[in-house]
């Protein structure tokens, strides 16, 4: 077991340094560093010496990879890859283009994200699954028919018009919340319910008819239909047996993006004004600071990762069968 | 001298393309009864068939869309000079749509302009009222008094018209079964009515009549009225949305078609050689399914807006940087998203290159090239299609969220995003202008609901775990 989870985080490093060589190629062959600048100082009308000084004052003035003036180790670390990407492993994001320091705008922007993230979460996990299982015990009914035709109606809808209808209907009609805004400490609440009403009503649809059809494939086995011989009643069937066997599938798919929870949720955010890293990164791409960027598809690779490994030893712990060796 | 002269886009070719292997593929489907089973059973879906009839409107709008033009100006030495403007062919259909702007906002059927404007009264007094619109509602004399009639009556004449067209496909469709079967109209009929036809006639014919009820008065009431108002600058929205079907459509398939390559090549090749070459393919998808996928299309885009501002001399007009725009963020979306199909494939490949019949190819010397093109490729198709058919809603749904965190499509093209955009702001203005926010939410609902259910369709007719479970589970 340890074996294979520090073989599973030797893998990890070896997709981050992928993650990290795409990334910098992406960034810096697609369009060199003087076509950024060019781009960011307006096009044509620009002096060389403009471009320059932009360059210096963010730190891409260095070649790329070896550094031909320098000597010693200085020849590989004083260059752009090792400033901007490899540095990365020690999470020194270093500074934005606009020259703010990103490590500590993570730190301080990730609580906001979690306060809307986590609850979200963790009732929609629960709202999901009792959506699905009260589908899955009225199988082949009316309930279940129009459940399942609710669902498909309502994953149908684009995200953004829950967040404008719901802004909509509970801040402008009903006036039972602000519209937007951000507030710290237990005053947050009344900033936060909404986002998260909104976050878990958008993925009822699609998520509840997921978790039916789990639910579904694990009601036709054979040892389902054991239970039911032996005289259990079907709450119980249900409950006992069915729920415990559908949570493998259903980790699969839930553990992974725990950890992405902190990455915050892009479009919700920025149109609540919470001051989280989803909305910072929405500012980041449309200010083009490409920096921000970086870090963040990092920071997004590194959390999914873990997320792999989380689901690798969730296994074991929800099914005995699960040895790896 | 030609009236006009036909501008091929990028983005026209490849849907055209399309459309010619989407045909080609029918006709080869035709005439063989295991590749033609599994759109039968699609056939003999309601909730399909009915979804299909809703889709084929939205397709024939989106292709009607993609023949671009440009006009020949008028001129009086005898050389034809054409327009620099880029139009489509649904743009000469929706004239009287497109020609047709107002000042400002208005609302639906509005004949005055819903913001007060100061204009100089007959007398010289100045006053700040409700200006006429310029076109909406013009051919009335006393809007006020007049409108609702008006309306009523244009509406109800174009539902007529509607229903009329309804009942003579109906009893024509009903008369070819009648032929077709050498049994009498009514019994036919009476099949269909209840439900008893082997294609569900009755869904599609109760799509149809929807789709007409609503077009019908439609198209007879929009060259009076703004249907569905106009935005900011004007413009009519009932056309905005109509051009914005081609730009989901456009991005809804042609994304999946570039993903396509990836994702077959890749997933055959890493099941049937396992080994390193399996070690590889995992990596890289696992390399890129790991950034988040906003995040990547974000980066990608990014950087190719700076490529664009930087040799903005390649793209001569603003339609053309558009649409090589709009290209590249189906490439771009087709690059990232190729991972999921390909590990479906890997894992049915693996699977399949156990089975007697590959080891029979291997025992006759079959190449490993033909053994992956002619035993794995054709038995893993119906994963294929069933995955372009249930990406492509989520696509439509990605766009707009894309254009809205600004690495979406050109500003300049119209589409779902583009519209939810501009109109997001509005909903905080006093009185509150909800038009074309409405608009894009039903034209989108319909769309994607549509592809969803025939996506459904088509997955449960050609999943062969749910054939021999014996339907849907």
């Amino acid at each position: 077991m340890t074996a294979y989870i520090i073989r599973r985080l030797i893998y990890g490093v070896f997709v981050l340094i992928g993650v990290n060589v795409l990334t910098f190629a992406l960034f810096f062959f697609v369009n060199s560093p003087d076509d950024v600048a060019r781009a960011q100082l307006g096009a044509k009308r620009v002096t060389p010496e403009a471009v320059e000084k932009w360059k210096r004052e963010r730190g891409y003035h260095k070649p790329l990879f070896l550094n031909e003036k320098s000597t010693g180790i200085g020849r590989v670390t004083e260059t752009v890859f090792f400033d901007k990407s490899v540095r990365l492993f020690a999470f020194q994001f270093g500074a934005s283009d606009q020259g703010r320091n990103i490590g500590y705008d993570i730190s301080t922007r990730m609580w906001p994200s979690l306060a809307v993230q986590v609850p979200a979460f963790v009732i929609g996990l629960a709202v999901y699954i009792t959506f699905a299982l009260l589908m899955a015990f009225f199988r082949a009914t009316y309930i279940d028919f129009w459940g399942v035709v609710l669902c498909v109606l309502m994953m149908s809808i684009s995200a953004l018009f829950y967040i404008i209808g719901g802004q909509f209907i509970f801040g402008k009609l009903w006036n039972l919340v602000p519209i937007s805004g951000y507030d710290s400490g237990f005053d947050a609440i009344k900033f936060l319910a909404l986002p998260v009403l909104i976050g878990i009503i958008s993925g009822i649809g699609g998520n509840a008819r997921w978790y039916r059809t789990i639910f579904l494939e694990e009601i036709n086995k054979d040892y389902v239909r054991t239970a039911r011989a032996k005289g259990l009643s079907e709450v119980r069937v249900l409950f006992r047996h069915v729920l415990q066997n559908a949570m493998i599938p259903i980790l699969t798919g839930v553990v992974v993006v725990i950890p992405l929870l902190f990455m915050g949720a892009l479009i919700t955010e920025s149109f609540f004004g919470i001051p989280g890293l989803g909305s910072y990164t929405i500012d980041a791409i449309s200010q083009q600071d490409f920096a921000i960027v970086r870090a963040m598809v990092f920071l997004g690779s590194v959390l999914y990762i873990i997320g792999l490994i989380l689901t690798d030893i969730s296994y074991t712990l929800v099914d005995p069968r699960v040895r790896f060796s | 001298m030609m009236p006009f002269r036909f501008e091929w886009l990028w983005s026209d070719v490849l849907v055209w393309l399309l459309v010619a292997g989407a045909v080609g593929l029918a006709l080869y489907t035709r005439a063989r009864p295991h590749l033609r089973a599994p759109w039968s059973r699609v056939a003999r879906s309601p909730s399909g068939m009915a979804a299909a009839t809703v889709l084929v409107p939205f397709v024939l709008i989106g292709l009607l869309d993609s023949l671009h033009y440009r006009a020949a100006l008028p001129s009086s030495d005898g050389k034809v000079i054409y327009a620099t403007a880029v139009r489509s062919a649904l743009d000469r259909v929706l004239e009287p749509l497109r020609a047709t702007r107002e000042k400002t906002y208005s609302a639906p059927f509005a004949t005055h302009l819903y913001a007060k404007e100061t204009v100089q009264l007959p007398d010289g007094r100045e006053a700040r009222i409700y200006p006429r619109l310029r076109h909406g509602g013009a051919h009335l004399a006393d809007p006020h008094a007049e409108r609702g009639r008006d309306v009523a009556l244009k509406a109800f004449r174009g539902l007529t018209f509607a229903l009329m067209l309804w009942l003579v496909v109906v009893i024509g469709v009903c008369a070819m079964r009648a032929r077709h079967t050498a049994a009498d109209i009514e019994s036919v009929w009476r099949g269909i009515w209840q439900g008893r036809s082997e294609v569900p006639w009755r869904a599609v014919f109760c799509a149809l009549g929807m789709l007409f009820v609503v077009i019908g008065p439609v198209i007879a009431l929009a060259p009076h009225y703004h249907v569905l108002g106009t935005d900011k600058v004007g413009q009519d929205v009932l056309y905005q949305a109509l051009k914005s079907i081609r730009t989901g459509l456009v991005i809804g398939m042609l994304a999946t078609l570039v993903m396509l390559p990836f994702a077959l090549v890749l997933g055959v090749m890493a099941g049937y050689f396992k080994g390193w070459i399996d070690d590889l393919i995992q990596y890289l998808y696992t390399t890129l399914s790991s950034i988040p996928g906003v995040l990547l299309i974000a980066a990608a885009v990014l950087m190719m807006q700076v490529y664009i501002e930087n040799n903005s001399e390649l793209f001569p007009s603003t339609e053309i940087r558009a649409d090589v725009r709009l290209l590249a963020l189906c490439v771009i979306l087709g690059v990232t998203s190729w991972t999921g199909l390909c590990r479906l494939l890997r894992g049915e490949v693996l699977k399949l290159r156990e089975m007697e019949y590959i080891q029979a190819a291997h025992a006759f010397g079959v190449s490993h090239w033909r053994i992956m093109m002619r035993h794995l490729t054709p038995n893993v198709m119906h994963i294929v299609m069933i995955a372009l058919v249930m990406d492509f809603s989520g696509l439509v749904l990605a766009e707009a969220v894309l254009s809205y965190v600004g690495v979406g499509v050109d500003p300049s093209m119209i589409s779902f995003g583009t519209m939810i955009n501009s109109a997001r702001l509005e909903m905080a203005r006093e009185p509150m202008v909800w038009w074309s926010l409405a608009a894009a939410f039903v034209f989108m609902l319909t769309l994607v609901l549509a592809a969803n259910l025939f996506a459904d369709a088509v997955r449960d007719a050609f999943d062969p775990r749910l054939i021999i479970a014996g339907g849907r589970p």
